[in-house]
């Protein structure tokens, strides 16, 4: 069986006395997209902040390869490319400027980076930017660039949290067509956060969060079929709502 | 799926996973650092002409209007009665690298705020080093500032004799990892860029007037001995002291041994406060910016 390149076992988070997951558990194949669905408040941006080390985990273990986050964090940091939600792009430096300040921030040299740096560039058609500044980009290039960034380190897993959020229609196809992309020519896995159910294929596997709990995982089309739905929109609602009514009763 | 591709890809990167870090990858890190931290301060023109306007402020007006007023006796290091604008430059150093350590818990704060402070914070590095290299960043950044004011002042004839300019170099390292350290920790504190205003008044200003900067502490011991131990026990006022003495080529021990206490506990306050999870942010669920 092959060795999964992120592994999710039994993680539970709380902010006091909130709970914001609750013994979360699954795993990440080489070369896959998962997409891990949730609405607003289901917990994807603090697993994300977990898979990142930007939190500690509280109970569970997070493991990227062979790499536990927690203990061997240097590691597991060192093969995850990740893009957050909220830009975290310099706006006041170049677009080049980001990502040699990113390589460094990975020990790549500088030549060795911009080599890199310039084909990741010409295939996101962004090379004629590259000496302009973040702040004069729309907002499709700057994930673009994001997403460019992420792979700069060459990642074995990309972490993407809700990546699309706030784009018009045509970059959101075109980032998420990019990423699909990455997985055919480099092989690396993804994890895509989203709350976007158009964005979610049939091959796809899906891990459904919902308030803190894993409510389903697995293909797509499998998931569709045991909730009795006759799309991946009404699975999702499926199972929302009959996770709030267990809730309601209890 | 190109499988050669991909094949090629997983070796380099488990080949890099396993082999942990090199010395050559650690100063890669500190450099890019530094040079990201010191384009932000050329991009921020204001901020640089600021650094300087505020102490040549100190300098050619409040020393010229107190020139008569202030007496200034022959203390330690000086042989000599000297001139009271020779006597705060030491002060307005230090007063530089006050506001420079500030400055960076500020663009730390807002940093958070923006969310950039997770580039830093995914990057593989060990977080201390991370933090360490940024203060290293923020101190040459610091010391930049020094040495344009010190250039200023040399001009209307006000500076060290000129050994001086170089015997003061590890003070200021020194003076201004301190100060960057405790900019950096009570980043951690501090939630909002809104709060920054209280930093300003209960951090900067108390910090900078309860100390040797503007006076001899003798002259506040007449005053008020209470007042005198508060000096005394303030790290800004060793930091005054340590430049003072090596701008004249001795060193105050005492200050040299205050301000390496010092700044070890801030640095390691600082590397407690931003660790992921037991340090303040953690706690507040906010490392790095709002999840």
């Amino acid at each position: 069986m092959t060795k999964p390149m992120l592994s999710i076992e039994a993680v539970s988070y709380a902010y006091g006395t909130r709970r914001a997951l609750d013994n979360v558990t699954f795993a990440v194949a080489p070369a896959t997209f998962t997409v891990l669905l949730g609405l607003n408040g289901a917990g994807k941006s603090t697993l994300f902040a977990l898979i990142t080390r930007l939190y500690g985990t509280q109970h569970g273990r997070i493991r990227i390869l062979d790499f536990d986050v927690a203990q061997d964090s240097g590691e597991a940091l060192r093969i995850l490319g990740v893009v957050f939600q909220s830009r975290t792009l310099d706006l006041d430096l170049t677009v080049m400027q980001n990502l040699m300040y990113h390589a460094a921030l990975h020990g790549i040299r500088k030549r060795e980076a911009q080599t890199h740096a310039e084909e990741l560039l010409a295939r996101i058609a962004l090379s004629d930017r590259v000496n302009e500044k973040i702040r004069n980009l729309s907002g499709g290039q700057m994930r673009r660039i994001e997403i460019a960034r992420a792979l700069l380190h060459r990642p074995r897993l990309l972490v993407l949290d809700e990546p699309t959020l706030g784009l018009d229609i045509t970059s959101r196809a075109d980032i998420l067509s990019h990423v699909r992309h990455l997985i055919a020519e480099n092989g690396i896995a993804v994890l895509w956060a989203t709350h976007l159910i158009d964005e979610v294929d049939m091959h796809d596997h899906v891990v459904v969060l919902h308030q803190g709990q894993l409510l389903a995982q697995g293909p797509a089309s499998r998931v569709v079929d045991e909730c009795g739905a006759t799309n991946v929109r009404d699975a999702f609602i499926r199972l929302i709502r009959s996770e709030d009514l267990i809730g309601g009763t209890e | 799926m190109n499988t050669a591709v991909s094949e090629r890809r997983s070796a380099i990167s488990t080949d890099q996973a396993k082999g942990g870090f090199s010395p050559r990858e650690y100063t890669i890190c500190l450099k890019g650092i530094v040079w990201r931290e010191s384009l932000r301060f050329l991009h921020q023109r204001e901020r640089f002409i600021s650094a300087l306007v505020r102490p040549l402020v100190w300098l050619f007006i409040f020393a010229a209007g107190f020139r008569q007023v202030l007496g200034v006796s022959i203390v330690p290091p000086y042989q000599t009665y000297i001139l009271y604008a020779e006597y705060i430059t030491p002060g307005l150093i230090a007063m530089i690298q006050l506001f420079n350590g500030m400055q960076s818990s500020l663009s730390m704060v807002y940093d958070r705020e923006m969310g950039n402070m997770r580039t830093l914070l995914v990057s593989p590095f060990p977080r201390w080093y991370l933090l360490c290299s940024k203060l290293v960043a923020g101190t040459a950044v610091s010391i930049l500032q020094v040495y344009a004011f010190l250039l200023i002042a040399r001009l209307w004839d006000v500076g060290p004799p000129p050994i001086g300019y170089l015997l003061v170099l590890p003070a200021l390292v020194l003076s201004g990892l301190m100060l960057g350290a405790l900019g950096m920790l009570i980043s951690s504190v501090v939630k909002q860029l809104e709060n920054f205003a209280g930093v300003m008044n209960f951090v900067i200003f108390p910090m900078f007037f309860a100390s040797s900067a503007l006076y001899p502490l003798w002259q506040v011991r007449e005053s008020s001995p209470f007042l005198y131990y508060v000096c005394q026990t303030n790290p800004f006022t060793h930091a005054v002291e340590l430049i003072r003495f090596a701008l004249y080529a001795q060193v105050n021990r005492i200050s040299l041994a205050v301000l390496c206490g010092c700044t070890i506990l801030f640095v390691l306050g600082a590397i407690f406060a931003y660790d992921p999870s037991r340090g303040f942010l953690a706690r507040r669920g906010e490392a790095g910016g709002a999840a």
